[in-house]
């Protein structure tokens, strides 16, 4: 419990931490409704969105679906990093030298890292609903739109979150630990979320097996579950599995991330 | 015994990094762990604290294995440099590491006016000077009243007054009743605070005794013609200049040796050595 709290306390006070959760959320409010916005109101040409679409996006009642798709690429890549940057700094700071000569095992020490972090990414995700509900309330009150809070749907938008926040929040512990620093861990993680698996797909137009494969990679994993409960119309959402399909893969990669990175942590000499 | 290790080796390839150390540290001595750079003392001292495991050998710390938590809660270390986030203040770092360490925060401040850093405790650890994390690194070691403190190299980097006052602390601590294991590779450091010595070279312990003993050693300075010729004849002797030292307690015997081999002999006169000679002659760093 106390290394839950001592890294809680570190991590709470990290300028990163804020950082990092503020551009996200700044995003998500740009990319889902000051954009959309500005093209309802006087925007000559909505695109490939028809009207109808644009306001179904940003009705209160769709905020779920608003949260999760930008999850499995964006929002994603944002929490990578912020996993990476708590558990790969550690090691340059040599505070990992000092928080496993504290006194707790090397297991508790791994775990009050991994509730902390757990619990500043649960709070990532409840600001975004919260900042979603908000603008989309707002939106709905400026454009006179008949709106209601969205239904117990929402619930299951908001697990599919979670989990896609927990799978990358896994993979960014996983590549602090392995690289041992912040710098490699961050540029290996972003690479992979948003230029490999990509790549990787335009492969997959051309070669079935390797189409099979990104569909369950981790950025494929999480772009199907988006998908699966509704999320639409942003970067790495897709439909090639069921939402069932999508969430063991997720699961499944969580517990190889956490329990490979502990393991490593708990074995590893630290020098 | 407070520390005891037997045979620890710690092998990097096939390069015995340390090499079947067998050291001991009793209940409320400062015990100095000397050695040149590289010698092998932050790797002992990481096996010291779990933090490397022994490819061989064993340790124990107040009889617990290292690096368990019945140990580490009793031993407050400063290993290599202190570790701490760089943007929370100096008090946030303790109250961190007060929370790991299952302390009550009250002791934070505490921990902070005996290594003196009150008036700094609301700065950024970033923005301490290297006296200050250094003195930051010993508070947090500090923290929960360790039974023993293991201080690895404490004054590195520091100017000449910020090592007087890092020597000042030891020395109060240790008048306390402290038991401290300090590692240093300067001699003057040791021979000032320690009651004991560990000398450490190329990952072997080659000497471990009270600073006097070890200093007691005396050595005969011989100087004769044609020196070389003396040189070869006595065995274990080294050339120091124009004149040999011998750890020899014979002069007679010596002297008789170098006549009947045509060796003038010119002056026989026994040295009392300064700890660093004897340091530079166990681990060969002359
Ligand atoms: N992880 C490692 N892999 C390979 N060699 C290592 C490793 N860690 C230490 N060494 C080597 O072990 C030797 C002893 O290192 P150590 O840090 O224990 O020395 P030291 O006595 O603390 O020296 P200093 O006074 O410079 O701090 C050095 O030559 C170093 O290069
Ligand atoms: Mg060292």
């Amino acid at each position: 419990m106390g290394s839950v709290k001592a890294e809680l306390l570190r991590l709470w006070k990290w300028p990163a931490t804020w950082v990092l959760i503020g551009v996200w959320l700044v995003m998500t409010l740009t990319f889902g409704y000051v954009f959309n916005y500005l093209a309802l109101n006087g925007g000559t040409n909505t695109r490939s969105m028809s009207q109808q679409q644009l306001i179904s996006a940003m009705q209160p009642e769709n905020v779920g679906a608003a949260v999760v798709r930008g999850l499995p690429m964006f929002g994603g890549a944002i929490i990578l990093v912020l996993a990476a940057l708590a558990i790969g700094s550690g090691y340059g700071w040599g505070t990992w030298k000092t928080t496993l000569t504290a006194g707790p095992r090397r297991v508790s020490a791994m775990a009050g890292t991994l509730g902390a972090l757990g619990i500043v990414v649960v709070l990532l995700v409840a600001l975004t609903f919260v900042v979603n509900v908000g603008a989309s309330i707002t939106v709905a009150s400026l454009e006179g739109w008949d709106w209601s809070l969205p239904g117990l749907g929402v619930f299951e938008a908001l697990g599919a979150s979670l989990l896609i926040a927990a799978m990358w929040t896994g993979f960014g512990v996983f590549l602090g630990v392995v690289t041992k620093g912040p710098a490699l861990a961050v540029g290996l993680g972003l690479m992979w979320a948003i230029v490999t698996e990509n790549l990787l797909r335009g492969v997959g137009s051309l070669l079935g097996p390797v189409e099979s494969l990104t569909r369950v990679l981790p950025g494929g994993s999480a772009g199907n579950l988006a998908g699966a409960v509704g999320g639409s119309g942003a970067p790495g959402v897709l439909t090639d599995l069921s939402g069932t399909t999508a969430a063991l893969f997720l699961v499944g990669y969580v517990v190889f991330f956490v329990g490979a990175a502990t393991l490593l942590k708990v074995r590893r000499d630290l020098v | 015994m407070i520390v005891t290790t037997e045979k620890l080796t710690k092998r990097y390839g096939d390069r015995a990094v340390v090499d079947e150390v067998s050291l001991s540290v009793r209940r409320g001595e400062v015990y100095g762990f000397l050695g040149p750079n590289g010698a092998g003392k932050t790797t002992t001292i990481r096996m010291l604290l779990g933090l490397v495991r022994p490819t061989s050998g064993a340790a124990r710390v107040l009889g617990e294995k290292p690096g368990t938590p019945r140990a580490l809660l009793k031993v407050g270390s400063l290993i290599e440099g202190p570790g701490f986030y760089p943007y929370l203040s100096g008090r946030d770092n303790l109250r961190v590491h007060a929370a790991r360490r299952g302390v009550d925060r009250t002791h934070v401040e505490a921990a902070l006016e005996q290594v003196d850093l009150m008036g700094a405790a609301a700065e950024k650890f970033r923005r301490y000077s290297l006296g200050m994390k250094q003195r930051l690194g010993v508070a947090a070691a500090l923290l929960g009243r360790p039974e023993l403190l293991i201080l690895d190299e404490p004054t590195n980097g520091l100017d000449p007054a910020g090592m007087a006052d890092m020597r000042d602390l030891v020395r109060a601590l240790a008048a306390q009743g402290q038991t401290v294991l300090l590692s240093s590779h300067l001699l003057g450091e040791v021979e000032e605070i320690c009651d004991r010595v560990g000398v450490i070279s190329n990952g072997k312990l080659v000497a471990e005794s009270t600073v006097e003993q070890l200093r007691g050693e005396t050595v005969l300075v011989i100087k004769a013609d044609p020196i070389e010729k003396a040189h070869v004849l006595i065995e274990g002797s080294s050339l120091h200049g124009d004149v040999l030292h011998v750890r020899e307690t014979d002069a007679g015997a010596l002297v008789r040796t170098l006549v009947h081999a045509d060796v003038d002999v010119q002056e026989v006169r026994p040295l009392r050595r300064t700890l660093e000679e004897v340091f530079f002659e166990m681990t060969g760093a002359a």
